[in-house]
């Protein structure tokens, strides 16, 4: 906190933005071989008359981990909570731009946006199994909802043992949710949000209310999850955006500021405010 | 955005129980234990207070005790004064019935409105709502009855009941002739009056619901309705069935708007169409003009059953609610 945030000093002169800037450069066009699984295109978000995400741009390929890093506040959470349409549901919201998720606009006239929360899956800051639950409802419960039929007991034992939690509960699946400790309510949620069979996974600071060891346990379950799905993961913790993600993408004050290849961003980064922040000088 | 959970974050809820803590260091602190004695004496006071009603209401009714047996008394349907034939039955009745369809009447409607109020409503709306249904309870009893006899009971008589008697009246319930004073126009009239009791407590109930558990079940794909269903009533479930026990006690103890529109006649019919009476309508009516010991104490009967309704209703819901509640949140790993 105590050297000022060097970007206050920079000059106003703005540095050409890499993939902020939709109108400085043709729109992404996905490349035949590798399409994007996830494509935000001219993102903007506001409340009422804050504008909390600029001109967002990016793309995220199957089966890779996306980490979006960046100080408090500087519209981490705001942008992944746009890729599920969770801003339907809050007053005064108002998203403008394009996310397409295997080519189909989320935001695009008739598309149901609970269709579409079944194909994007979300994970919270913290964790919130259902209170009146217990472990099996709580993973069943989107099985449930959307009707999905088969042998539900069987799936739940699968998506514990996904989110490495089966060994821990399976005595006492009846029991509630609740009555779980922090770190395994998460991987209970992770594994409910499993259930649906989601295409892409968002996950908001999964492990920020969480111990060492329970965190460790998460990123690895990251880690095995990148096999099916396609993860975006905010996190506040540049060492696990480091150690879970392919590429990162660091925003700032609502804008992305740089995004690239995690190895890049954290060695060798393009922008000085991605350099500052990765080195600690603010934030 | 993180702002919220910035304000209960690990430190600072640290830090406030280290402060608590400091503030109590045992008992030794005068100021302390006067305010604690304090506390107790005023929580004493309200046993004290409920105690010395239910021992003056028994002392009032000892005379009835000559020539009838308490269970002689609830049993029995004949009330004549100058006979000195007493029997608490027929009001009994009364009060129950227009309880318990008030309750039928008002609970859906009062649940309905709560979710609106807390889950659909945009928030601007959802704070107008609340104002005239706040209103509902500040308007008094007498005006009730005034408005059930000039508009609900003449409209009952000419229309509703007519209608319910040709098409619903194979059921018991709605047989008999349309007068208009009675059950009926007594339970709309309660369902009325509960209703802003059981929405008040209800909407604040449901506003305790964590939003985040909300957001998890829309986050599964659930509508707006289902994510109600999975998360703000199984959580307040409590709390409403409170509610309706404050709305309940309301109803049972109603006595100027149900003495206006229920008949004043002391008859048990299964019709709810018939004229009947209740329990505070009679005591009200009758106490002025109660001159024989004897009246007085059946009158005095009659609150102590009264006082024991409301009590064993409550007591029989709570253990109820309890049962009910005995799902997976009570169980602790």
């Amino acid at each position: 906190m105590s050297p000022a945030p060097a970007v206050q000093i920079m000059p106003p002169e703005k540095p050409v933005p890499m993939v902020s800037a939709p109108q400085q450069q043709p729109p992404l066009a996905p490349e035949p071989e590798t399409p994007f699984k996830v494509e935000v295109q001219d993102l903007n978000v506001y409340f009422r008359a804050n504008h909390a995400i600029r001109h967002v741009t990016l793309g995220v390929k199957p089966q890779t981990v996306l980490a979006v890093i960046g100080p408090s506040g500087c519209g981490k959470s705001t942008f992944i909570r746009a890729l599920n349409r969770m801003h339907d549901l809050v007053p005064g919201a108002r998203v403008e731009g394009r996310v397409f998720v295997d080519g189909e606009d989320l935001y695009a006239r008739g598309i149901d946006p609970v269709l579409l929360r079944r194909r994007v899956g979300m994970v919270f800051q913290r964790p919130n199994p259902f209170p009146t639950m217990s472990i099996y409802e709580n993973v069943a419960a989107g099985l449930t909802l959307n009707g999905i039929g088969g042998n539900h007991a069987e799936i739940v034992e699968h998506c514990l043992r996904q989110a490495a939690l089966w060994d821990e509960v399976k005595d006492r699946l009846r029991h509630a949710g609740t009555s779980l400790s922090g770190g395994q309510q998460q991987r209970l949620c992770i594994a409910r949000a499993l259930a649906v069979e989601p295409e892409v996974l968002l996950m908001d600071e999964p492990a920020s209310a969480l111990d060492p060891i329970a965190t460790a346990k998460i990123e690895e379950l990251i880690h095995e999850l990148k096999e099916k799905y396609t993860i975006v993961i905010v996190t506040h913790s540049m060492q696990q955006a480091a150690r879970v993600s392919d590429n990162t993408a660091f925003f700032y004050l609502g804008e992305l500021i740089e995004m690239g290849p995690t190895a890049q961003i954290f060695t060798n980064p393009r922008e000085r405010r991605t350099e500052d922040y990765v080195t600690g000088k603010f934030g | 955005m993180p702002s919220r959970e910035a304000i209960i974050d690990a430190p600072a809820s640290e830090a406030a129980a280290a402060q608590h803590h400091a503030s109590h260091p045992g008992t030794s602190n005068l100021g302390d234990r006067l305010f604690n004695s304090t506390l107790w004496i005023l929580g004493a006071m309200i046993l004290v207070v409920a105690g010395l009603i239910v021992l003056n209401l028994a002392v009032a009714a000892r005379p009835l005790a000559k020539d009838h047996s308490l269970w002689g008394f609830i049993t029995e349907t004949q009330w004549d004064p100058v006979e000195d034939r007493f029997g608490a039955l027929t009001f009994l009745y009364g009060t129950l019935v227009t309880s318990m369809v008030s309750l039928i009447l008002a609970v859906p409607v009062a649940i309905g409105l709560s979710l609106f109020i807390t889950q659909f409503a945009p928030p601007k709306l959802g704070r107008v709502l609340t104002m005239p249904v706040e209103l509902l309870a500040a308007i008094p009893s007498v005006v009730y009855g005034l408005w059930g006899l000039f508009i609900v009971v003449p409209w009952l008589r000419a229309s509703v009941e007519p209608w319910l008697g040709k098409h619903l009246g194979w059921i018991p319930l709605f047989q008999g002739p349309p007068i208009g004073l009675g059950y009926l126009a007594s339970s709309m009239i309660l369902a009325v009056m509960i209703l802003p009791t059981i929405v008040a407590v209800s909407v604040e109930v449901m506003k305790t619901t964590p939003e985040a558990t909300r957001e998890a079940a829309l986050a599964l794909g659930a509508t707006k309705w289902e994510a109600v269903m999975m998360t703000v009533i199984p959580y307040s479930r409590a709390g409403i069935v409170g509610a309706v026990l404050l709305g309940l006690g309301r109803a049972l103890g109603e006595t100027m708007a149900v003495t206006m529109v229920i008949g004043n006649s002391p008859q048990i019919s299964a019709s709810l169409f018939a004229a009947g009476y209740s329990l505070p309508a009679v005591i009200a009516n009758e106490f002025a003009e109660a001159t024989s010991s004897v009246h007085v104490a059946a009158l005095a009967g009659l609150g102590l059953i009264l006082f024991a309704t409301t009590f064993l209703l409550n007591a029989g819901a709570r253990v109820l609610v309890n049962a009910v509640q005995r799902g997976p949140r009570r169980v602790s790993g």
